[in-house]
């Protein structure tokens, strides 16, 4: 117990030392796009993960909330009035996106999803006089919280890290509270769970919605980010992307979609630099991680950790005694 | 007053009749055993007593209250819990988990997504209570992918016995136990209280003759007799059920 907190606290320490450990603006921005997909991937993952319910048209929730932000600021709005009316934007889709789409589950829900992101999609290309249509909307300024201004690199970065922080400890009492275990329950046994005096469709409801608030956040932050929204970042590729995280990381775990948005965006922005087929690399990664650790990098992990350490120990014994040391894995001998 | 009563209950899968004019009454407090052959439409009864299916006509009522119309999920607030033939459990969750759900189930806490679930006091105790009484107390930290067959079955009537009901309804507990898993099952369940009205499955004759005080016997989905344990076995039409399988 105690080795995690010391542990939780070295990697908070080492995320607020980013900055001051990376001089190159660059690298400070791409561990910016690191966090903010995660804030989309944690979001994600509580309804893949947490809920069983696979979601391909995420992208579509963030977007709108990145429009609505982004159409305000052009209209001339300020930023509180901007980051609300994305929020409610944001919320507004997913309460429209999960009363249309969890009459299904399975195959059916993704398919819903897919379709109800692919017009939201549609709607950010044709609704031109709204959007802007391919071109997209500029975004002047970035907010300044408290007099601190976010346009720098760094700054940016610390807003993004806040942000961050708090949308993990949320998903850490979310899917340790009763909603949260009610939530696992309607994934592992909805039948039993309605059977116990659950409203599945209630608890998935609201599952939803969180994950949207989680997705709209870091819509917010993507338009702050590249001062830009256009289809693009609408498109179903973003939502497959958002989902290569959750599922590579580990779904079902906290931090599985943070490690998972790293890799990504590691990939794309960083190797993508050397490599100029980072496409078809990113999917090998993700076919080695699906082969070697099916449940993800994080678990994956821990899996094999823990394996290794059981291993060390017996091995010792094993030696004094003089024993073979091919012994079969996991059966420890008497 | 009776604890449950159907009316003119009907069901048809596609063309099959699988529950065919069915009416039966069940006082507080009694111990009613359905029993019937393979197929005979028990399970189907059960489903349709607990709103997991709808009925094609006929009314389900829970101390006088006409609940046909009720969705399932509402039906353990009022006092009715099951347990399922086939095992259906939480299997990446410990024993302990699985009757805190059976808990919260009828919990106002279970909208909380603030709290801490490992902290709420008191639903881990009245779980270990429940799990205590199937006696499975002591290995309630173990996950339930660790555990034999017949204590899945045991953690089934920890979960239904957790909600207190005042009607429980029980699919086959005995299926697929050891004959002393089979005495243990046994004396559990006449150590129920009287306030609480039993109803169960068996597709045996004389595996839980001895726990009922009425029997009714289902084939093709029909009542066939109704009655207490020495008028269902003396009739001609049991018989008559149970050789002609
Ligand atoms: N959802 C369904 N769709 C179609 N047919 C069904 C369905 N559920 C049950 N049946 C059929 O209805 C009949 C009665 O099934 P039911 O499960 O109620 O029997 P049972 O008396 O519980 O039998 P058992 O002793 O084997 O558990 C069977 O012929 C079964 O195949
Ligand atoms: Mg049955």
């Amino acid at each position: 117990m105690t080795v995690r907190y010391a542990l939780l606290a070295a990697a908070i320490l080492a995320l607020i030392a980013v900055p001051y450990a990376i001089t190159e603006q660059y690298y400070v921005n791409i561990a910016s796009q690191i966090l903010l997909y995660a804030v989309f991937a944690l979001g994600l993952n509580i309804l893949v993960g947490y809920g069983g319910l696979v979601s391909l048209g995420h992208a579509g929730l963030s977007g709108a909330a990145s429009y609505a932000a982004a159409y305000l600021l052009a209209a001339g709005h300020g930023h509180v009035v901007a980051i609300a009316g994305a929020l409610a934007a944001g919320l507004l889709t997913t309460a429209g996106f999960a009363a249309l789409s969890l009459r299904a589950s399975g195959i059916s829900f993704i398919m819903i999803t897919l379709a109800l992101g692919e017009i939201i999609w549609g709607l950010a290309y044709r609704w031109i006089s709204i959007t802007n249509g391919d071109n997209g909307i500029s975004v002047a300024t970035r907010p300044a919280p408290f007099g601190l201004s976010l346009a720098s690199a760094d700054g940016f970065y610390d807003a993004t890290l806040i942000v961050f922080l708090i949308a993990v400890a949320a998903c850490a009492i979310f899917v340790h509270s009763p909603f949260g275990a009610a939530l696992a329950g309607t994934r592992d046994q909805p039948r039993r769970m309605n059977a116990l005096g659950f409203h599945v469709w209630m608890v998935r409801f609201w599952a939803f919605m969180f994950s949207g608030l989680l997705s709209a956040v870091a819509g917010i932050l993507f338009v702050y980010y590249n001062e830009f929204i256009s289809p693009q970042a609408l498109a179903l590729t973003a939502s497959a992307e958002g989902l290569l995280m959750v599922i590579s990381g580990g779904a079902g775990t906290l931090l599985g979609p943070v490690v998972g948005a790293a890799l990504v965006v590691i990939v794309k922005n960083v190797v993508s630099a050397y490599i100029a087929r980072w496409n078809f690399l990113l999917g090998a990664i993700f076919v080695l991680i699906v082969v070697f650790m099916p449940e993800g990098l994080v678990p994956g992990s821990v899996r094999l950790f823990r394996a290794a350490w059981r291993g060390a120990r017996r091995r010792k014994p094993a030696a004094a005694a003089a024993a073979p040391a091919s012994m079969p894995a996991g059966e420890p001998k008497p | 007053m009776s604890a449950l009563a159907v009316k003119n209950l009907s069901k048809s899968f596609g063309g099959l009749r699988v529950t065919a004019n069915v009416n039966f009454a069940v006082e507080p407090g009694e111990r009613r055993l359905i029993i019937g052959p393979n197929g005979a439409g028990k399970t189907t009864l059960f489903n349709l007593i607990t709103g997991e299916l709808t009925p094609d006509a006929g009314s389900v009522l829970l101390f006088d209250r006409d609940i046909t119309r009720l969705p399932s999920r509402n039906r353990p607030h009022l006092g009715m819990a099951r347990t399922y033939q086939i095992i259906t459990l939480f299997p990446r969750d410990t024993i302990l988990r699985n009757a805190m759900l059976a808990l919260l189930g009828l919990s106002p806490l279970r909208w909380n997504p603030f709290a801490a679930l490992h902290r709420q006091q008191h639903l881990r105790d009245a779980a270990r209570a429940a799990l205590a009484r199937v006696g499975l107390a002591e290995m309630a930290e173990r996950p339930l992918a660790e555990t034999s067959y017949g204590e899945k079955r045991r953690v089934e009537i920890a979960m239904a016995l957790a909600q207190q009901p005042r009607v429980l309804l029980l699919d086959e507990p005995f299926a697929g136990l050891s004959i002393d898993e089979r005495r243990d099952v046994r004396s559990l369940l006449s150590s129920i209280p009287r306030d609480v009205t039993v109803v169960m499955i068996e597709h045996d004759m004389d595996t839980a003759l001895d726990l009922a005080d009425r029997i009714t016997l289902l084939h093709f989905g029909e009542v066939v007799v109704e009655g207490t344990r020495a008028e269902v076995v003396a009739d001609p039409r049991t018989r008559e059920v149970y050789l002609g399988e």
